[in-house]
């Protein structure tokens, strides 16, 4: 079963080279047949694939530690869940994972496009086979997950304990199913530069693609952050590693191509800047697995240096080179529709959205890549840390956040007077209402006052979009407001999707201008010792410590320290954080010991304990504790997040049609749907 | 003026005002990050470099790290091989801290010789790079597990 596989990767890097040849072909020639074989290649890819998968997978839950990536990343005693996710847990893995996944979307792509889009498809499936094959000589050539060891261990090495917890089962492949699915924008955008078919055909085929990408990153960065709070103890969630930031700066390109594309749809304009989003998003997506993984940025959690870095590097250059190159070829050919006619208008606001999305993905990547710079510009190396990225997003941030409640609300083409005097009265009126109220409790530093004035002014604004829409279906059908509210929303899925989105936005905001308030100290107690501390609020928290306790539990050893927790002299409850020594299967000790901490999570504050050791195998504790404000407040903006980028996938609706479309380009201008 | 025209004023405002807070931030949070090789040339050559905030990344050398849990103190040597200084901590450690890893701490050269370090950072091969178990006939490797730890 698993030299199945291995012959299955094989194979499939021949269907590969065959796919992305003759995709290309047919698109050329315009020959059907071809059409069809190359569409054929990759629901064969996909196939090989699956067999490899299954090969991988076979190997890791029957054990054979003769092949080595199961050796590296399982043991025997390893719970099954986990097992699974050593599939992709391990780099080799990952990227059989990130093959299979794109076969995966490149198959639903050609399937649900079949007889539409007759002069892309054929580009599309050599596109996507070509970044499959990508990934399949990648793993033949440097990193065979099937490669097997000269002899066979009597056990695996185990997993890092680290990555034995549920975030991080979901988070690597939400990640990857996020920047995989760029490839299918990517391929149709690809496509229409090489056919030439260059009308908004393409972007109708991909609509739905870039959200869901969009909300698969999404996803994917906050199970991350998720899964740094609560498995790494250092009582954050963002440290703008390397790793976070090159997950972030497609998901930035994304976000930019999501508001970009509306301006094309409703104006023309924006053409090429609509290609160069899609292509960056893909190249960046690309980029970031180059600098974690080949070395160059060295960063706390990055991958060990290998050659598989500098596959994706050369990979990188390529797919920029190719991409630009096409569009720099079609250049003259897609000429703006419409001229920006006023400064203040919904097209200014969406351009300065688009312009301050890209250059926060800039000066992270700016920041990311400082080290190599200054090495290569003054031969010293210098780094910028988190207080550079503070101290340079947190305007740029609050700047998209006033962009947030003014772009949706503004008129197109040029806001009057009276247009602007109804849709924003209300919302500024909250916004310094938030700010005065703030100043007169003296709660929090300038930039946190901002961020909540600019908080409350974009909440405004959509509870605004939603009362008046309601209330208009309420007059003019005659409905009860809440089926009123239902059919609204389930009409214009898109836009009030969107407002969702925004509204998960403003969450993440409050909770990020949170963060200076957090408090964090450290404890030296003996059993029945209290240590106290005060939250932002004024409230006390005393922790009064219980006592420590070992005992083995699955595959691990466990010193547990207790702590009975008190606010304001009434009893919350008590919080246990461990230290988790892992065993292998004959009881020997794997791994450095791993910290598991306590959390105590409500709206207003989280308390996070952390057990950092026990005083020469005494019962006196050492507890580092974190008073996090605001915390959940990331947690639960990313569900509304991932709500509102649901309701707007959600299959149905009223978008504008192709039809539709094209009558409001030749007209140039359409007037705001439902306003 | 025209529409555009205003943008682009619009937009070079921001891009100047973005540019200038990014040069004056390194101004005033980069840090040079060395080897210890590089710190003690630097420190050779100019004692002003004693007492500057640098990251250093180094190797610690196996055996030398002492806890004192009591007062949250941990004491260790950092080496490049060439050079190799003694490093005092306060606070926690990431769990993957441990004899033989890669570390980057954060902090000052004293005019005595030792570096204060305020961040310690484990490094590793990898969270995810693993070595083939030990067996009779392999030798034994370092294990392998890293993440951001402050």
């Amino acid at each position: 079963m698993t030299d199945l596989g291995n012959i299955a990767l094989w194979i499939a890097l021949l269907i590969g080279l065959w796919g992305s040849v003759i995709g290309f072909v047919a698109g050329r020639t315009g020959r059907a047949d071809l059409g069809r074989s190359a569409e054929r290649a990759m629901y064969v890819l996909w196939g090989l694939l699956v067999i490899a998968a299954a090969g991988l997978l076979h190997a890791l839950l029957t054990h054979d530690f003769n092949v080595e990536f199961v050796a590296a990343y399982t043991s025997r005693n390893l719970p099954v869940f986990y097992t699974w996710s050593a599939f992709y847990a391990g780099q080799d893995g990952s990227l059989l994972f990130w093959a299979l996944v794109t076969s995966t979307f490149g198959s639903i792509a050609l399937l649900v496009n079949r007889g539409k889009y007759k002069e892309l498809t054929p580009y599309v499936a050599s596109t996507v086979a070509i970044v499959i094959t990508f990934f399949v000589a990648t793993m033949v050539f440097a990193a065979n997950p099937f490669h097997r060891l000269g002899y066979t261990p009597v056990d695996g090495r185990g997993m890092n304990p680290q990555l034995q917890n549920p975030g991080m089962v979901f988070h690597p492949p939400m990640l990857y199913l996020g920047y995989t699915s760029i490839s299918i924008p990517f391929a149709f955008a690809v496509a229409a530069l090489l056919s030439g078919k260059l009308d908004t055909g393409w972007l109708h085929a991909i609509r739905k693609w870039t959200l869901l990408s969009w909300l698969f990153l999404s996803c994917g960065i906050i199970l991350g952050m998720w899964w740094a709070y609560v498995e790494l103890g250092w009582g954050g969630y963002w440290a703008w590693d390397p790793v976070e930031n090159a997950s972030f700066m497609p998901w930035l390109a994304m976000t930019a191509f999501l508001h970009s594309v509306m301006i094309q749809e409703k104006r023309g304009m924006l053409k090429r800047w609509n290609f160069a989003l899609v292509i960056l998003a893909f190249v960046l997506s690309i980029f970031g697995t180059f600098l974690t993984r080949s070395g160059v940025i060295s960063s706390v959690h990055a991958f060990s240096e290998s050659p598989v870095g500098w596959y994706f590097g050369i990979f990188v250059i390529l797919a920029a080179v190719f991409g630009f190159g096409l569009l720099a070829w079609r250049w003259p050919l897609l000429q703006a529709e419409a001229k920006l006619e006023s400064m203040v208008s919904r097209e200014s606001a969406f351009l300065y959205n688009n312009m301050i999305l890209l250059v926060i993905a800039f000066t992270i990547l700016f920041g990311t890549t400082f080290p190599v710079l200054s090495e290569a510009v003054r031969g010293t190396k210098v780094t910028v840390g988190p207080p550079w990225f503070n101290l340079v997003e947190v305007p740029l941030g609050l700047l998209l956040l006033l962009l947030t409640g003014i772009g949706p609300l503004i008129a197109w083409r040029r806001a009057s007077a009276a247009n602007l005097r109804r849709q924003f009265r209300w919302p500024v009126v909250a916004m310094l209402g938030t700010a005065a109220a703030l100043l007169l409790v003296r709660m929090g530093d300038g930039w946190s006052i901002a961020a909540y004035a600019l908080a409350a002014f974009v909440v405004a604004t959509v509870l605004q979009e939603f009362v008046r829409g309601t209330g208009a279906r309420h007059r003019l059908h005659g409905e009860a407001y809440p089926l009123a509210f239902v059919r609204l929303v389930g009409r214009n899925r898109r836009r009030y999707g969107g407002y969702v989105v925004h509204l998960g936005i403003v969450m993440l905001f409050a909770a990020f201008a949170g963060l200076p308030f957090k408090e964090t100290q450290e404890f030296t107690l003996k059993p029945g010792q209290t240590a106290e501390m005060k939250d932002p609020y004024g409230a006390t928290f005393r922790f009064t410590h219980q006592g420590v306790s070992q005992y083995q539990v699955l595959n691990r050893w466990v010193t547990a320290a207790t702590v009975d927790v008190t606010k304001n002299g009434k009893y919350l409850g008590t919080m246990r954080s461990e230290k988790r020594q892992y065993l292998d299967s004959v009881n020997r000790p794997t791994f450095e010991p791993a910290t598991e901490v306590a959390i105590r999570s409500t709206p207003a504050e989280d308390l996070y304990v952390v057990f950092a050791g026990s005083v020469q195998g005494t019962e006196e504790a050492v507890y580092k504790i974190v008073i996090n404000p605001l915390v959940w407040w990331v947690w639960y903006g990313g569900m509304v997040l991932a709500l509102g980028g649901l309701i707007t996938l959600w299959p149905g609706g009223q978008g504008p049609t192709p039809a539709s479309l094209r009558r409001a380009e030749s007209a140039g201008y359409v007037a705001r749907v439902g306003a | 003026m025209k529409a555009r025209t205003k943008f682009i004023i619009g937009g070079v405002l921001i891009l100047g005002s973005v540019g200038y807070l990014m040069g004056s931030s390194i101004k005033d949070t980069g840090e040079y990050y060395l080897t210890p090789t590089q710190l003690a040339t630097r420190v050779a050559a100019d004692h002003s470099f004693y007492n500057v905030g640098v990251r250093m990344g180094a190797r610690v050398v196996k055996g030398s790290i002492t806890r004192d849990v009591a007062t949250q103190t941990i004491t260790f040597r950092a080496t490049d091989g060439a050079h190799t200084f003694p490093v005092v901590y306060h606070g926690l450690a990431p769990d993957t801290f441990t004899d033989g890893v890669d570390v980057v701490v954060e902090g000052r050269l004293m005019p005595d010789g030792t570096f204060r370090a305020t961040t310690l950072l484990a490094k590793c091969a990898s969270r995810y790079e693993a070595v083939p178990p030990p067996s009779s006939a392999a030798p034994a490797h370092p294990a392998p597990a890293s993440g951001p730890a402050t």
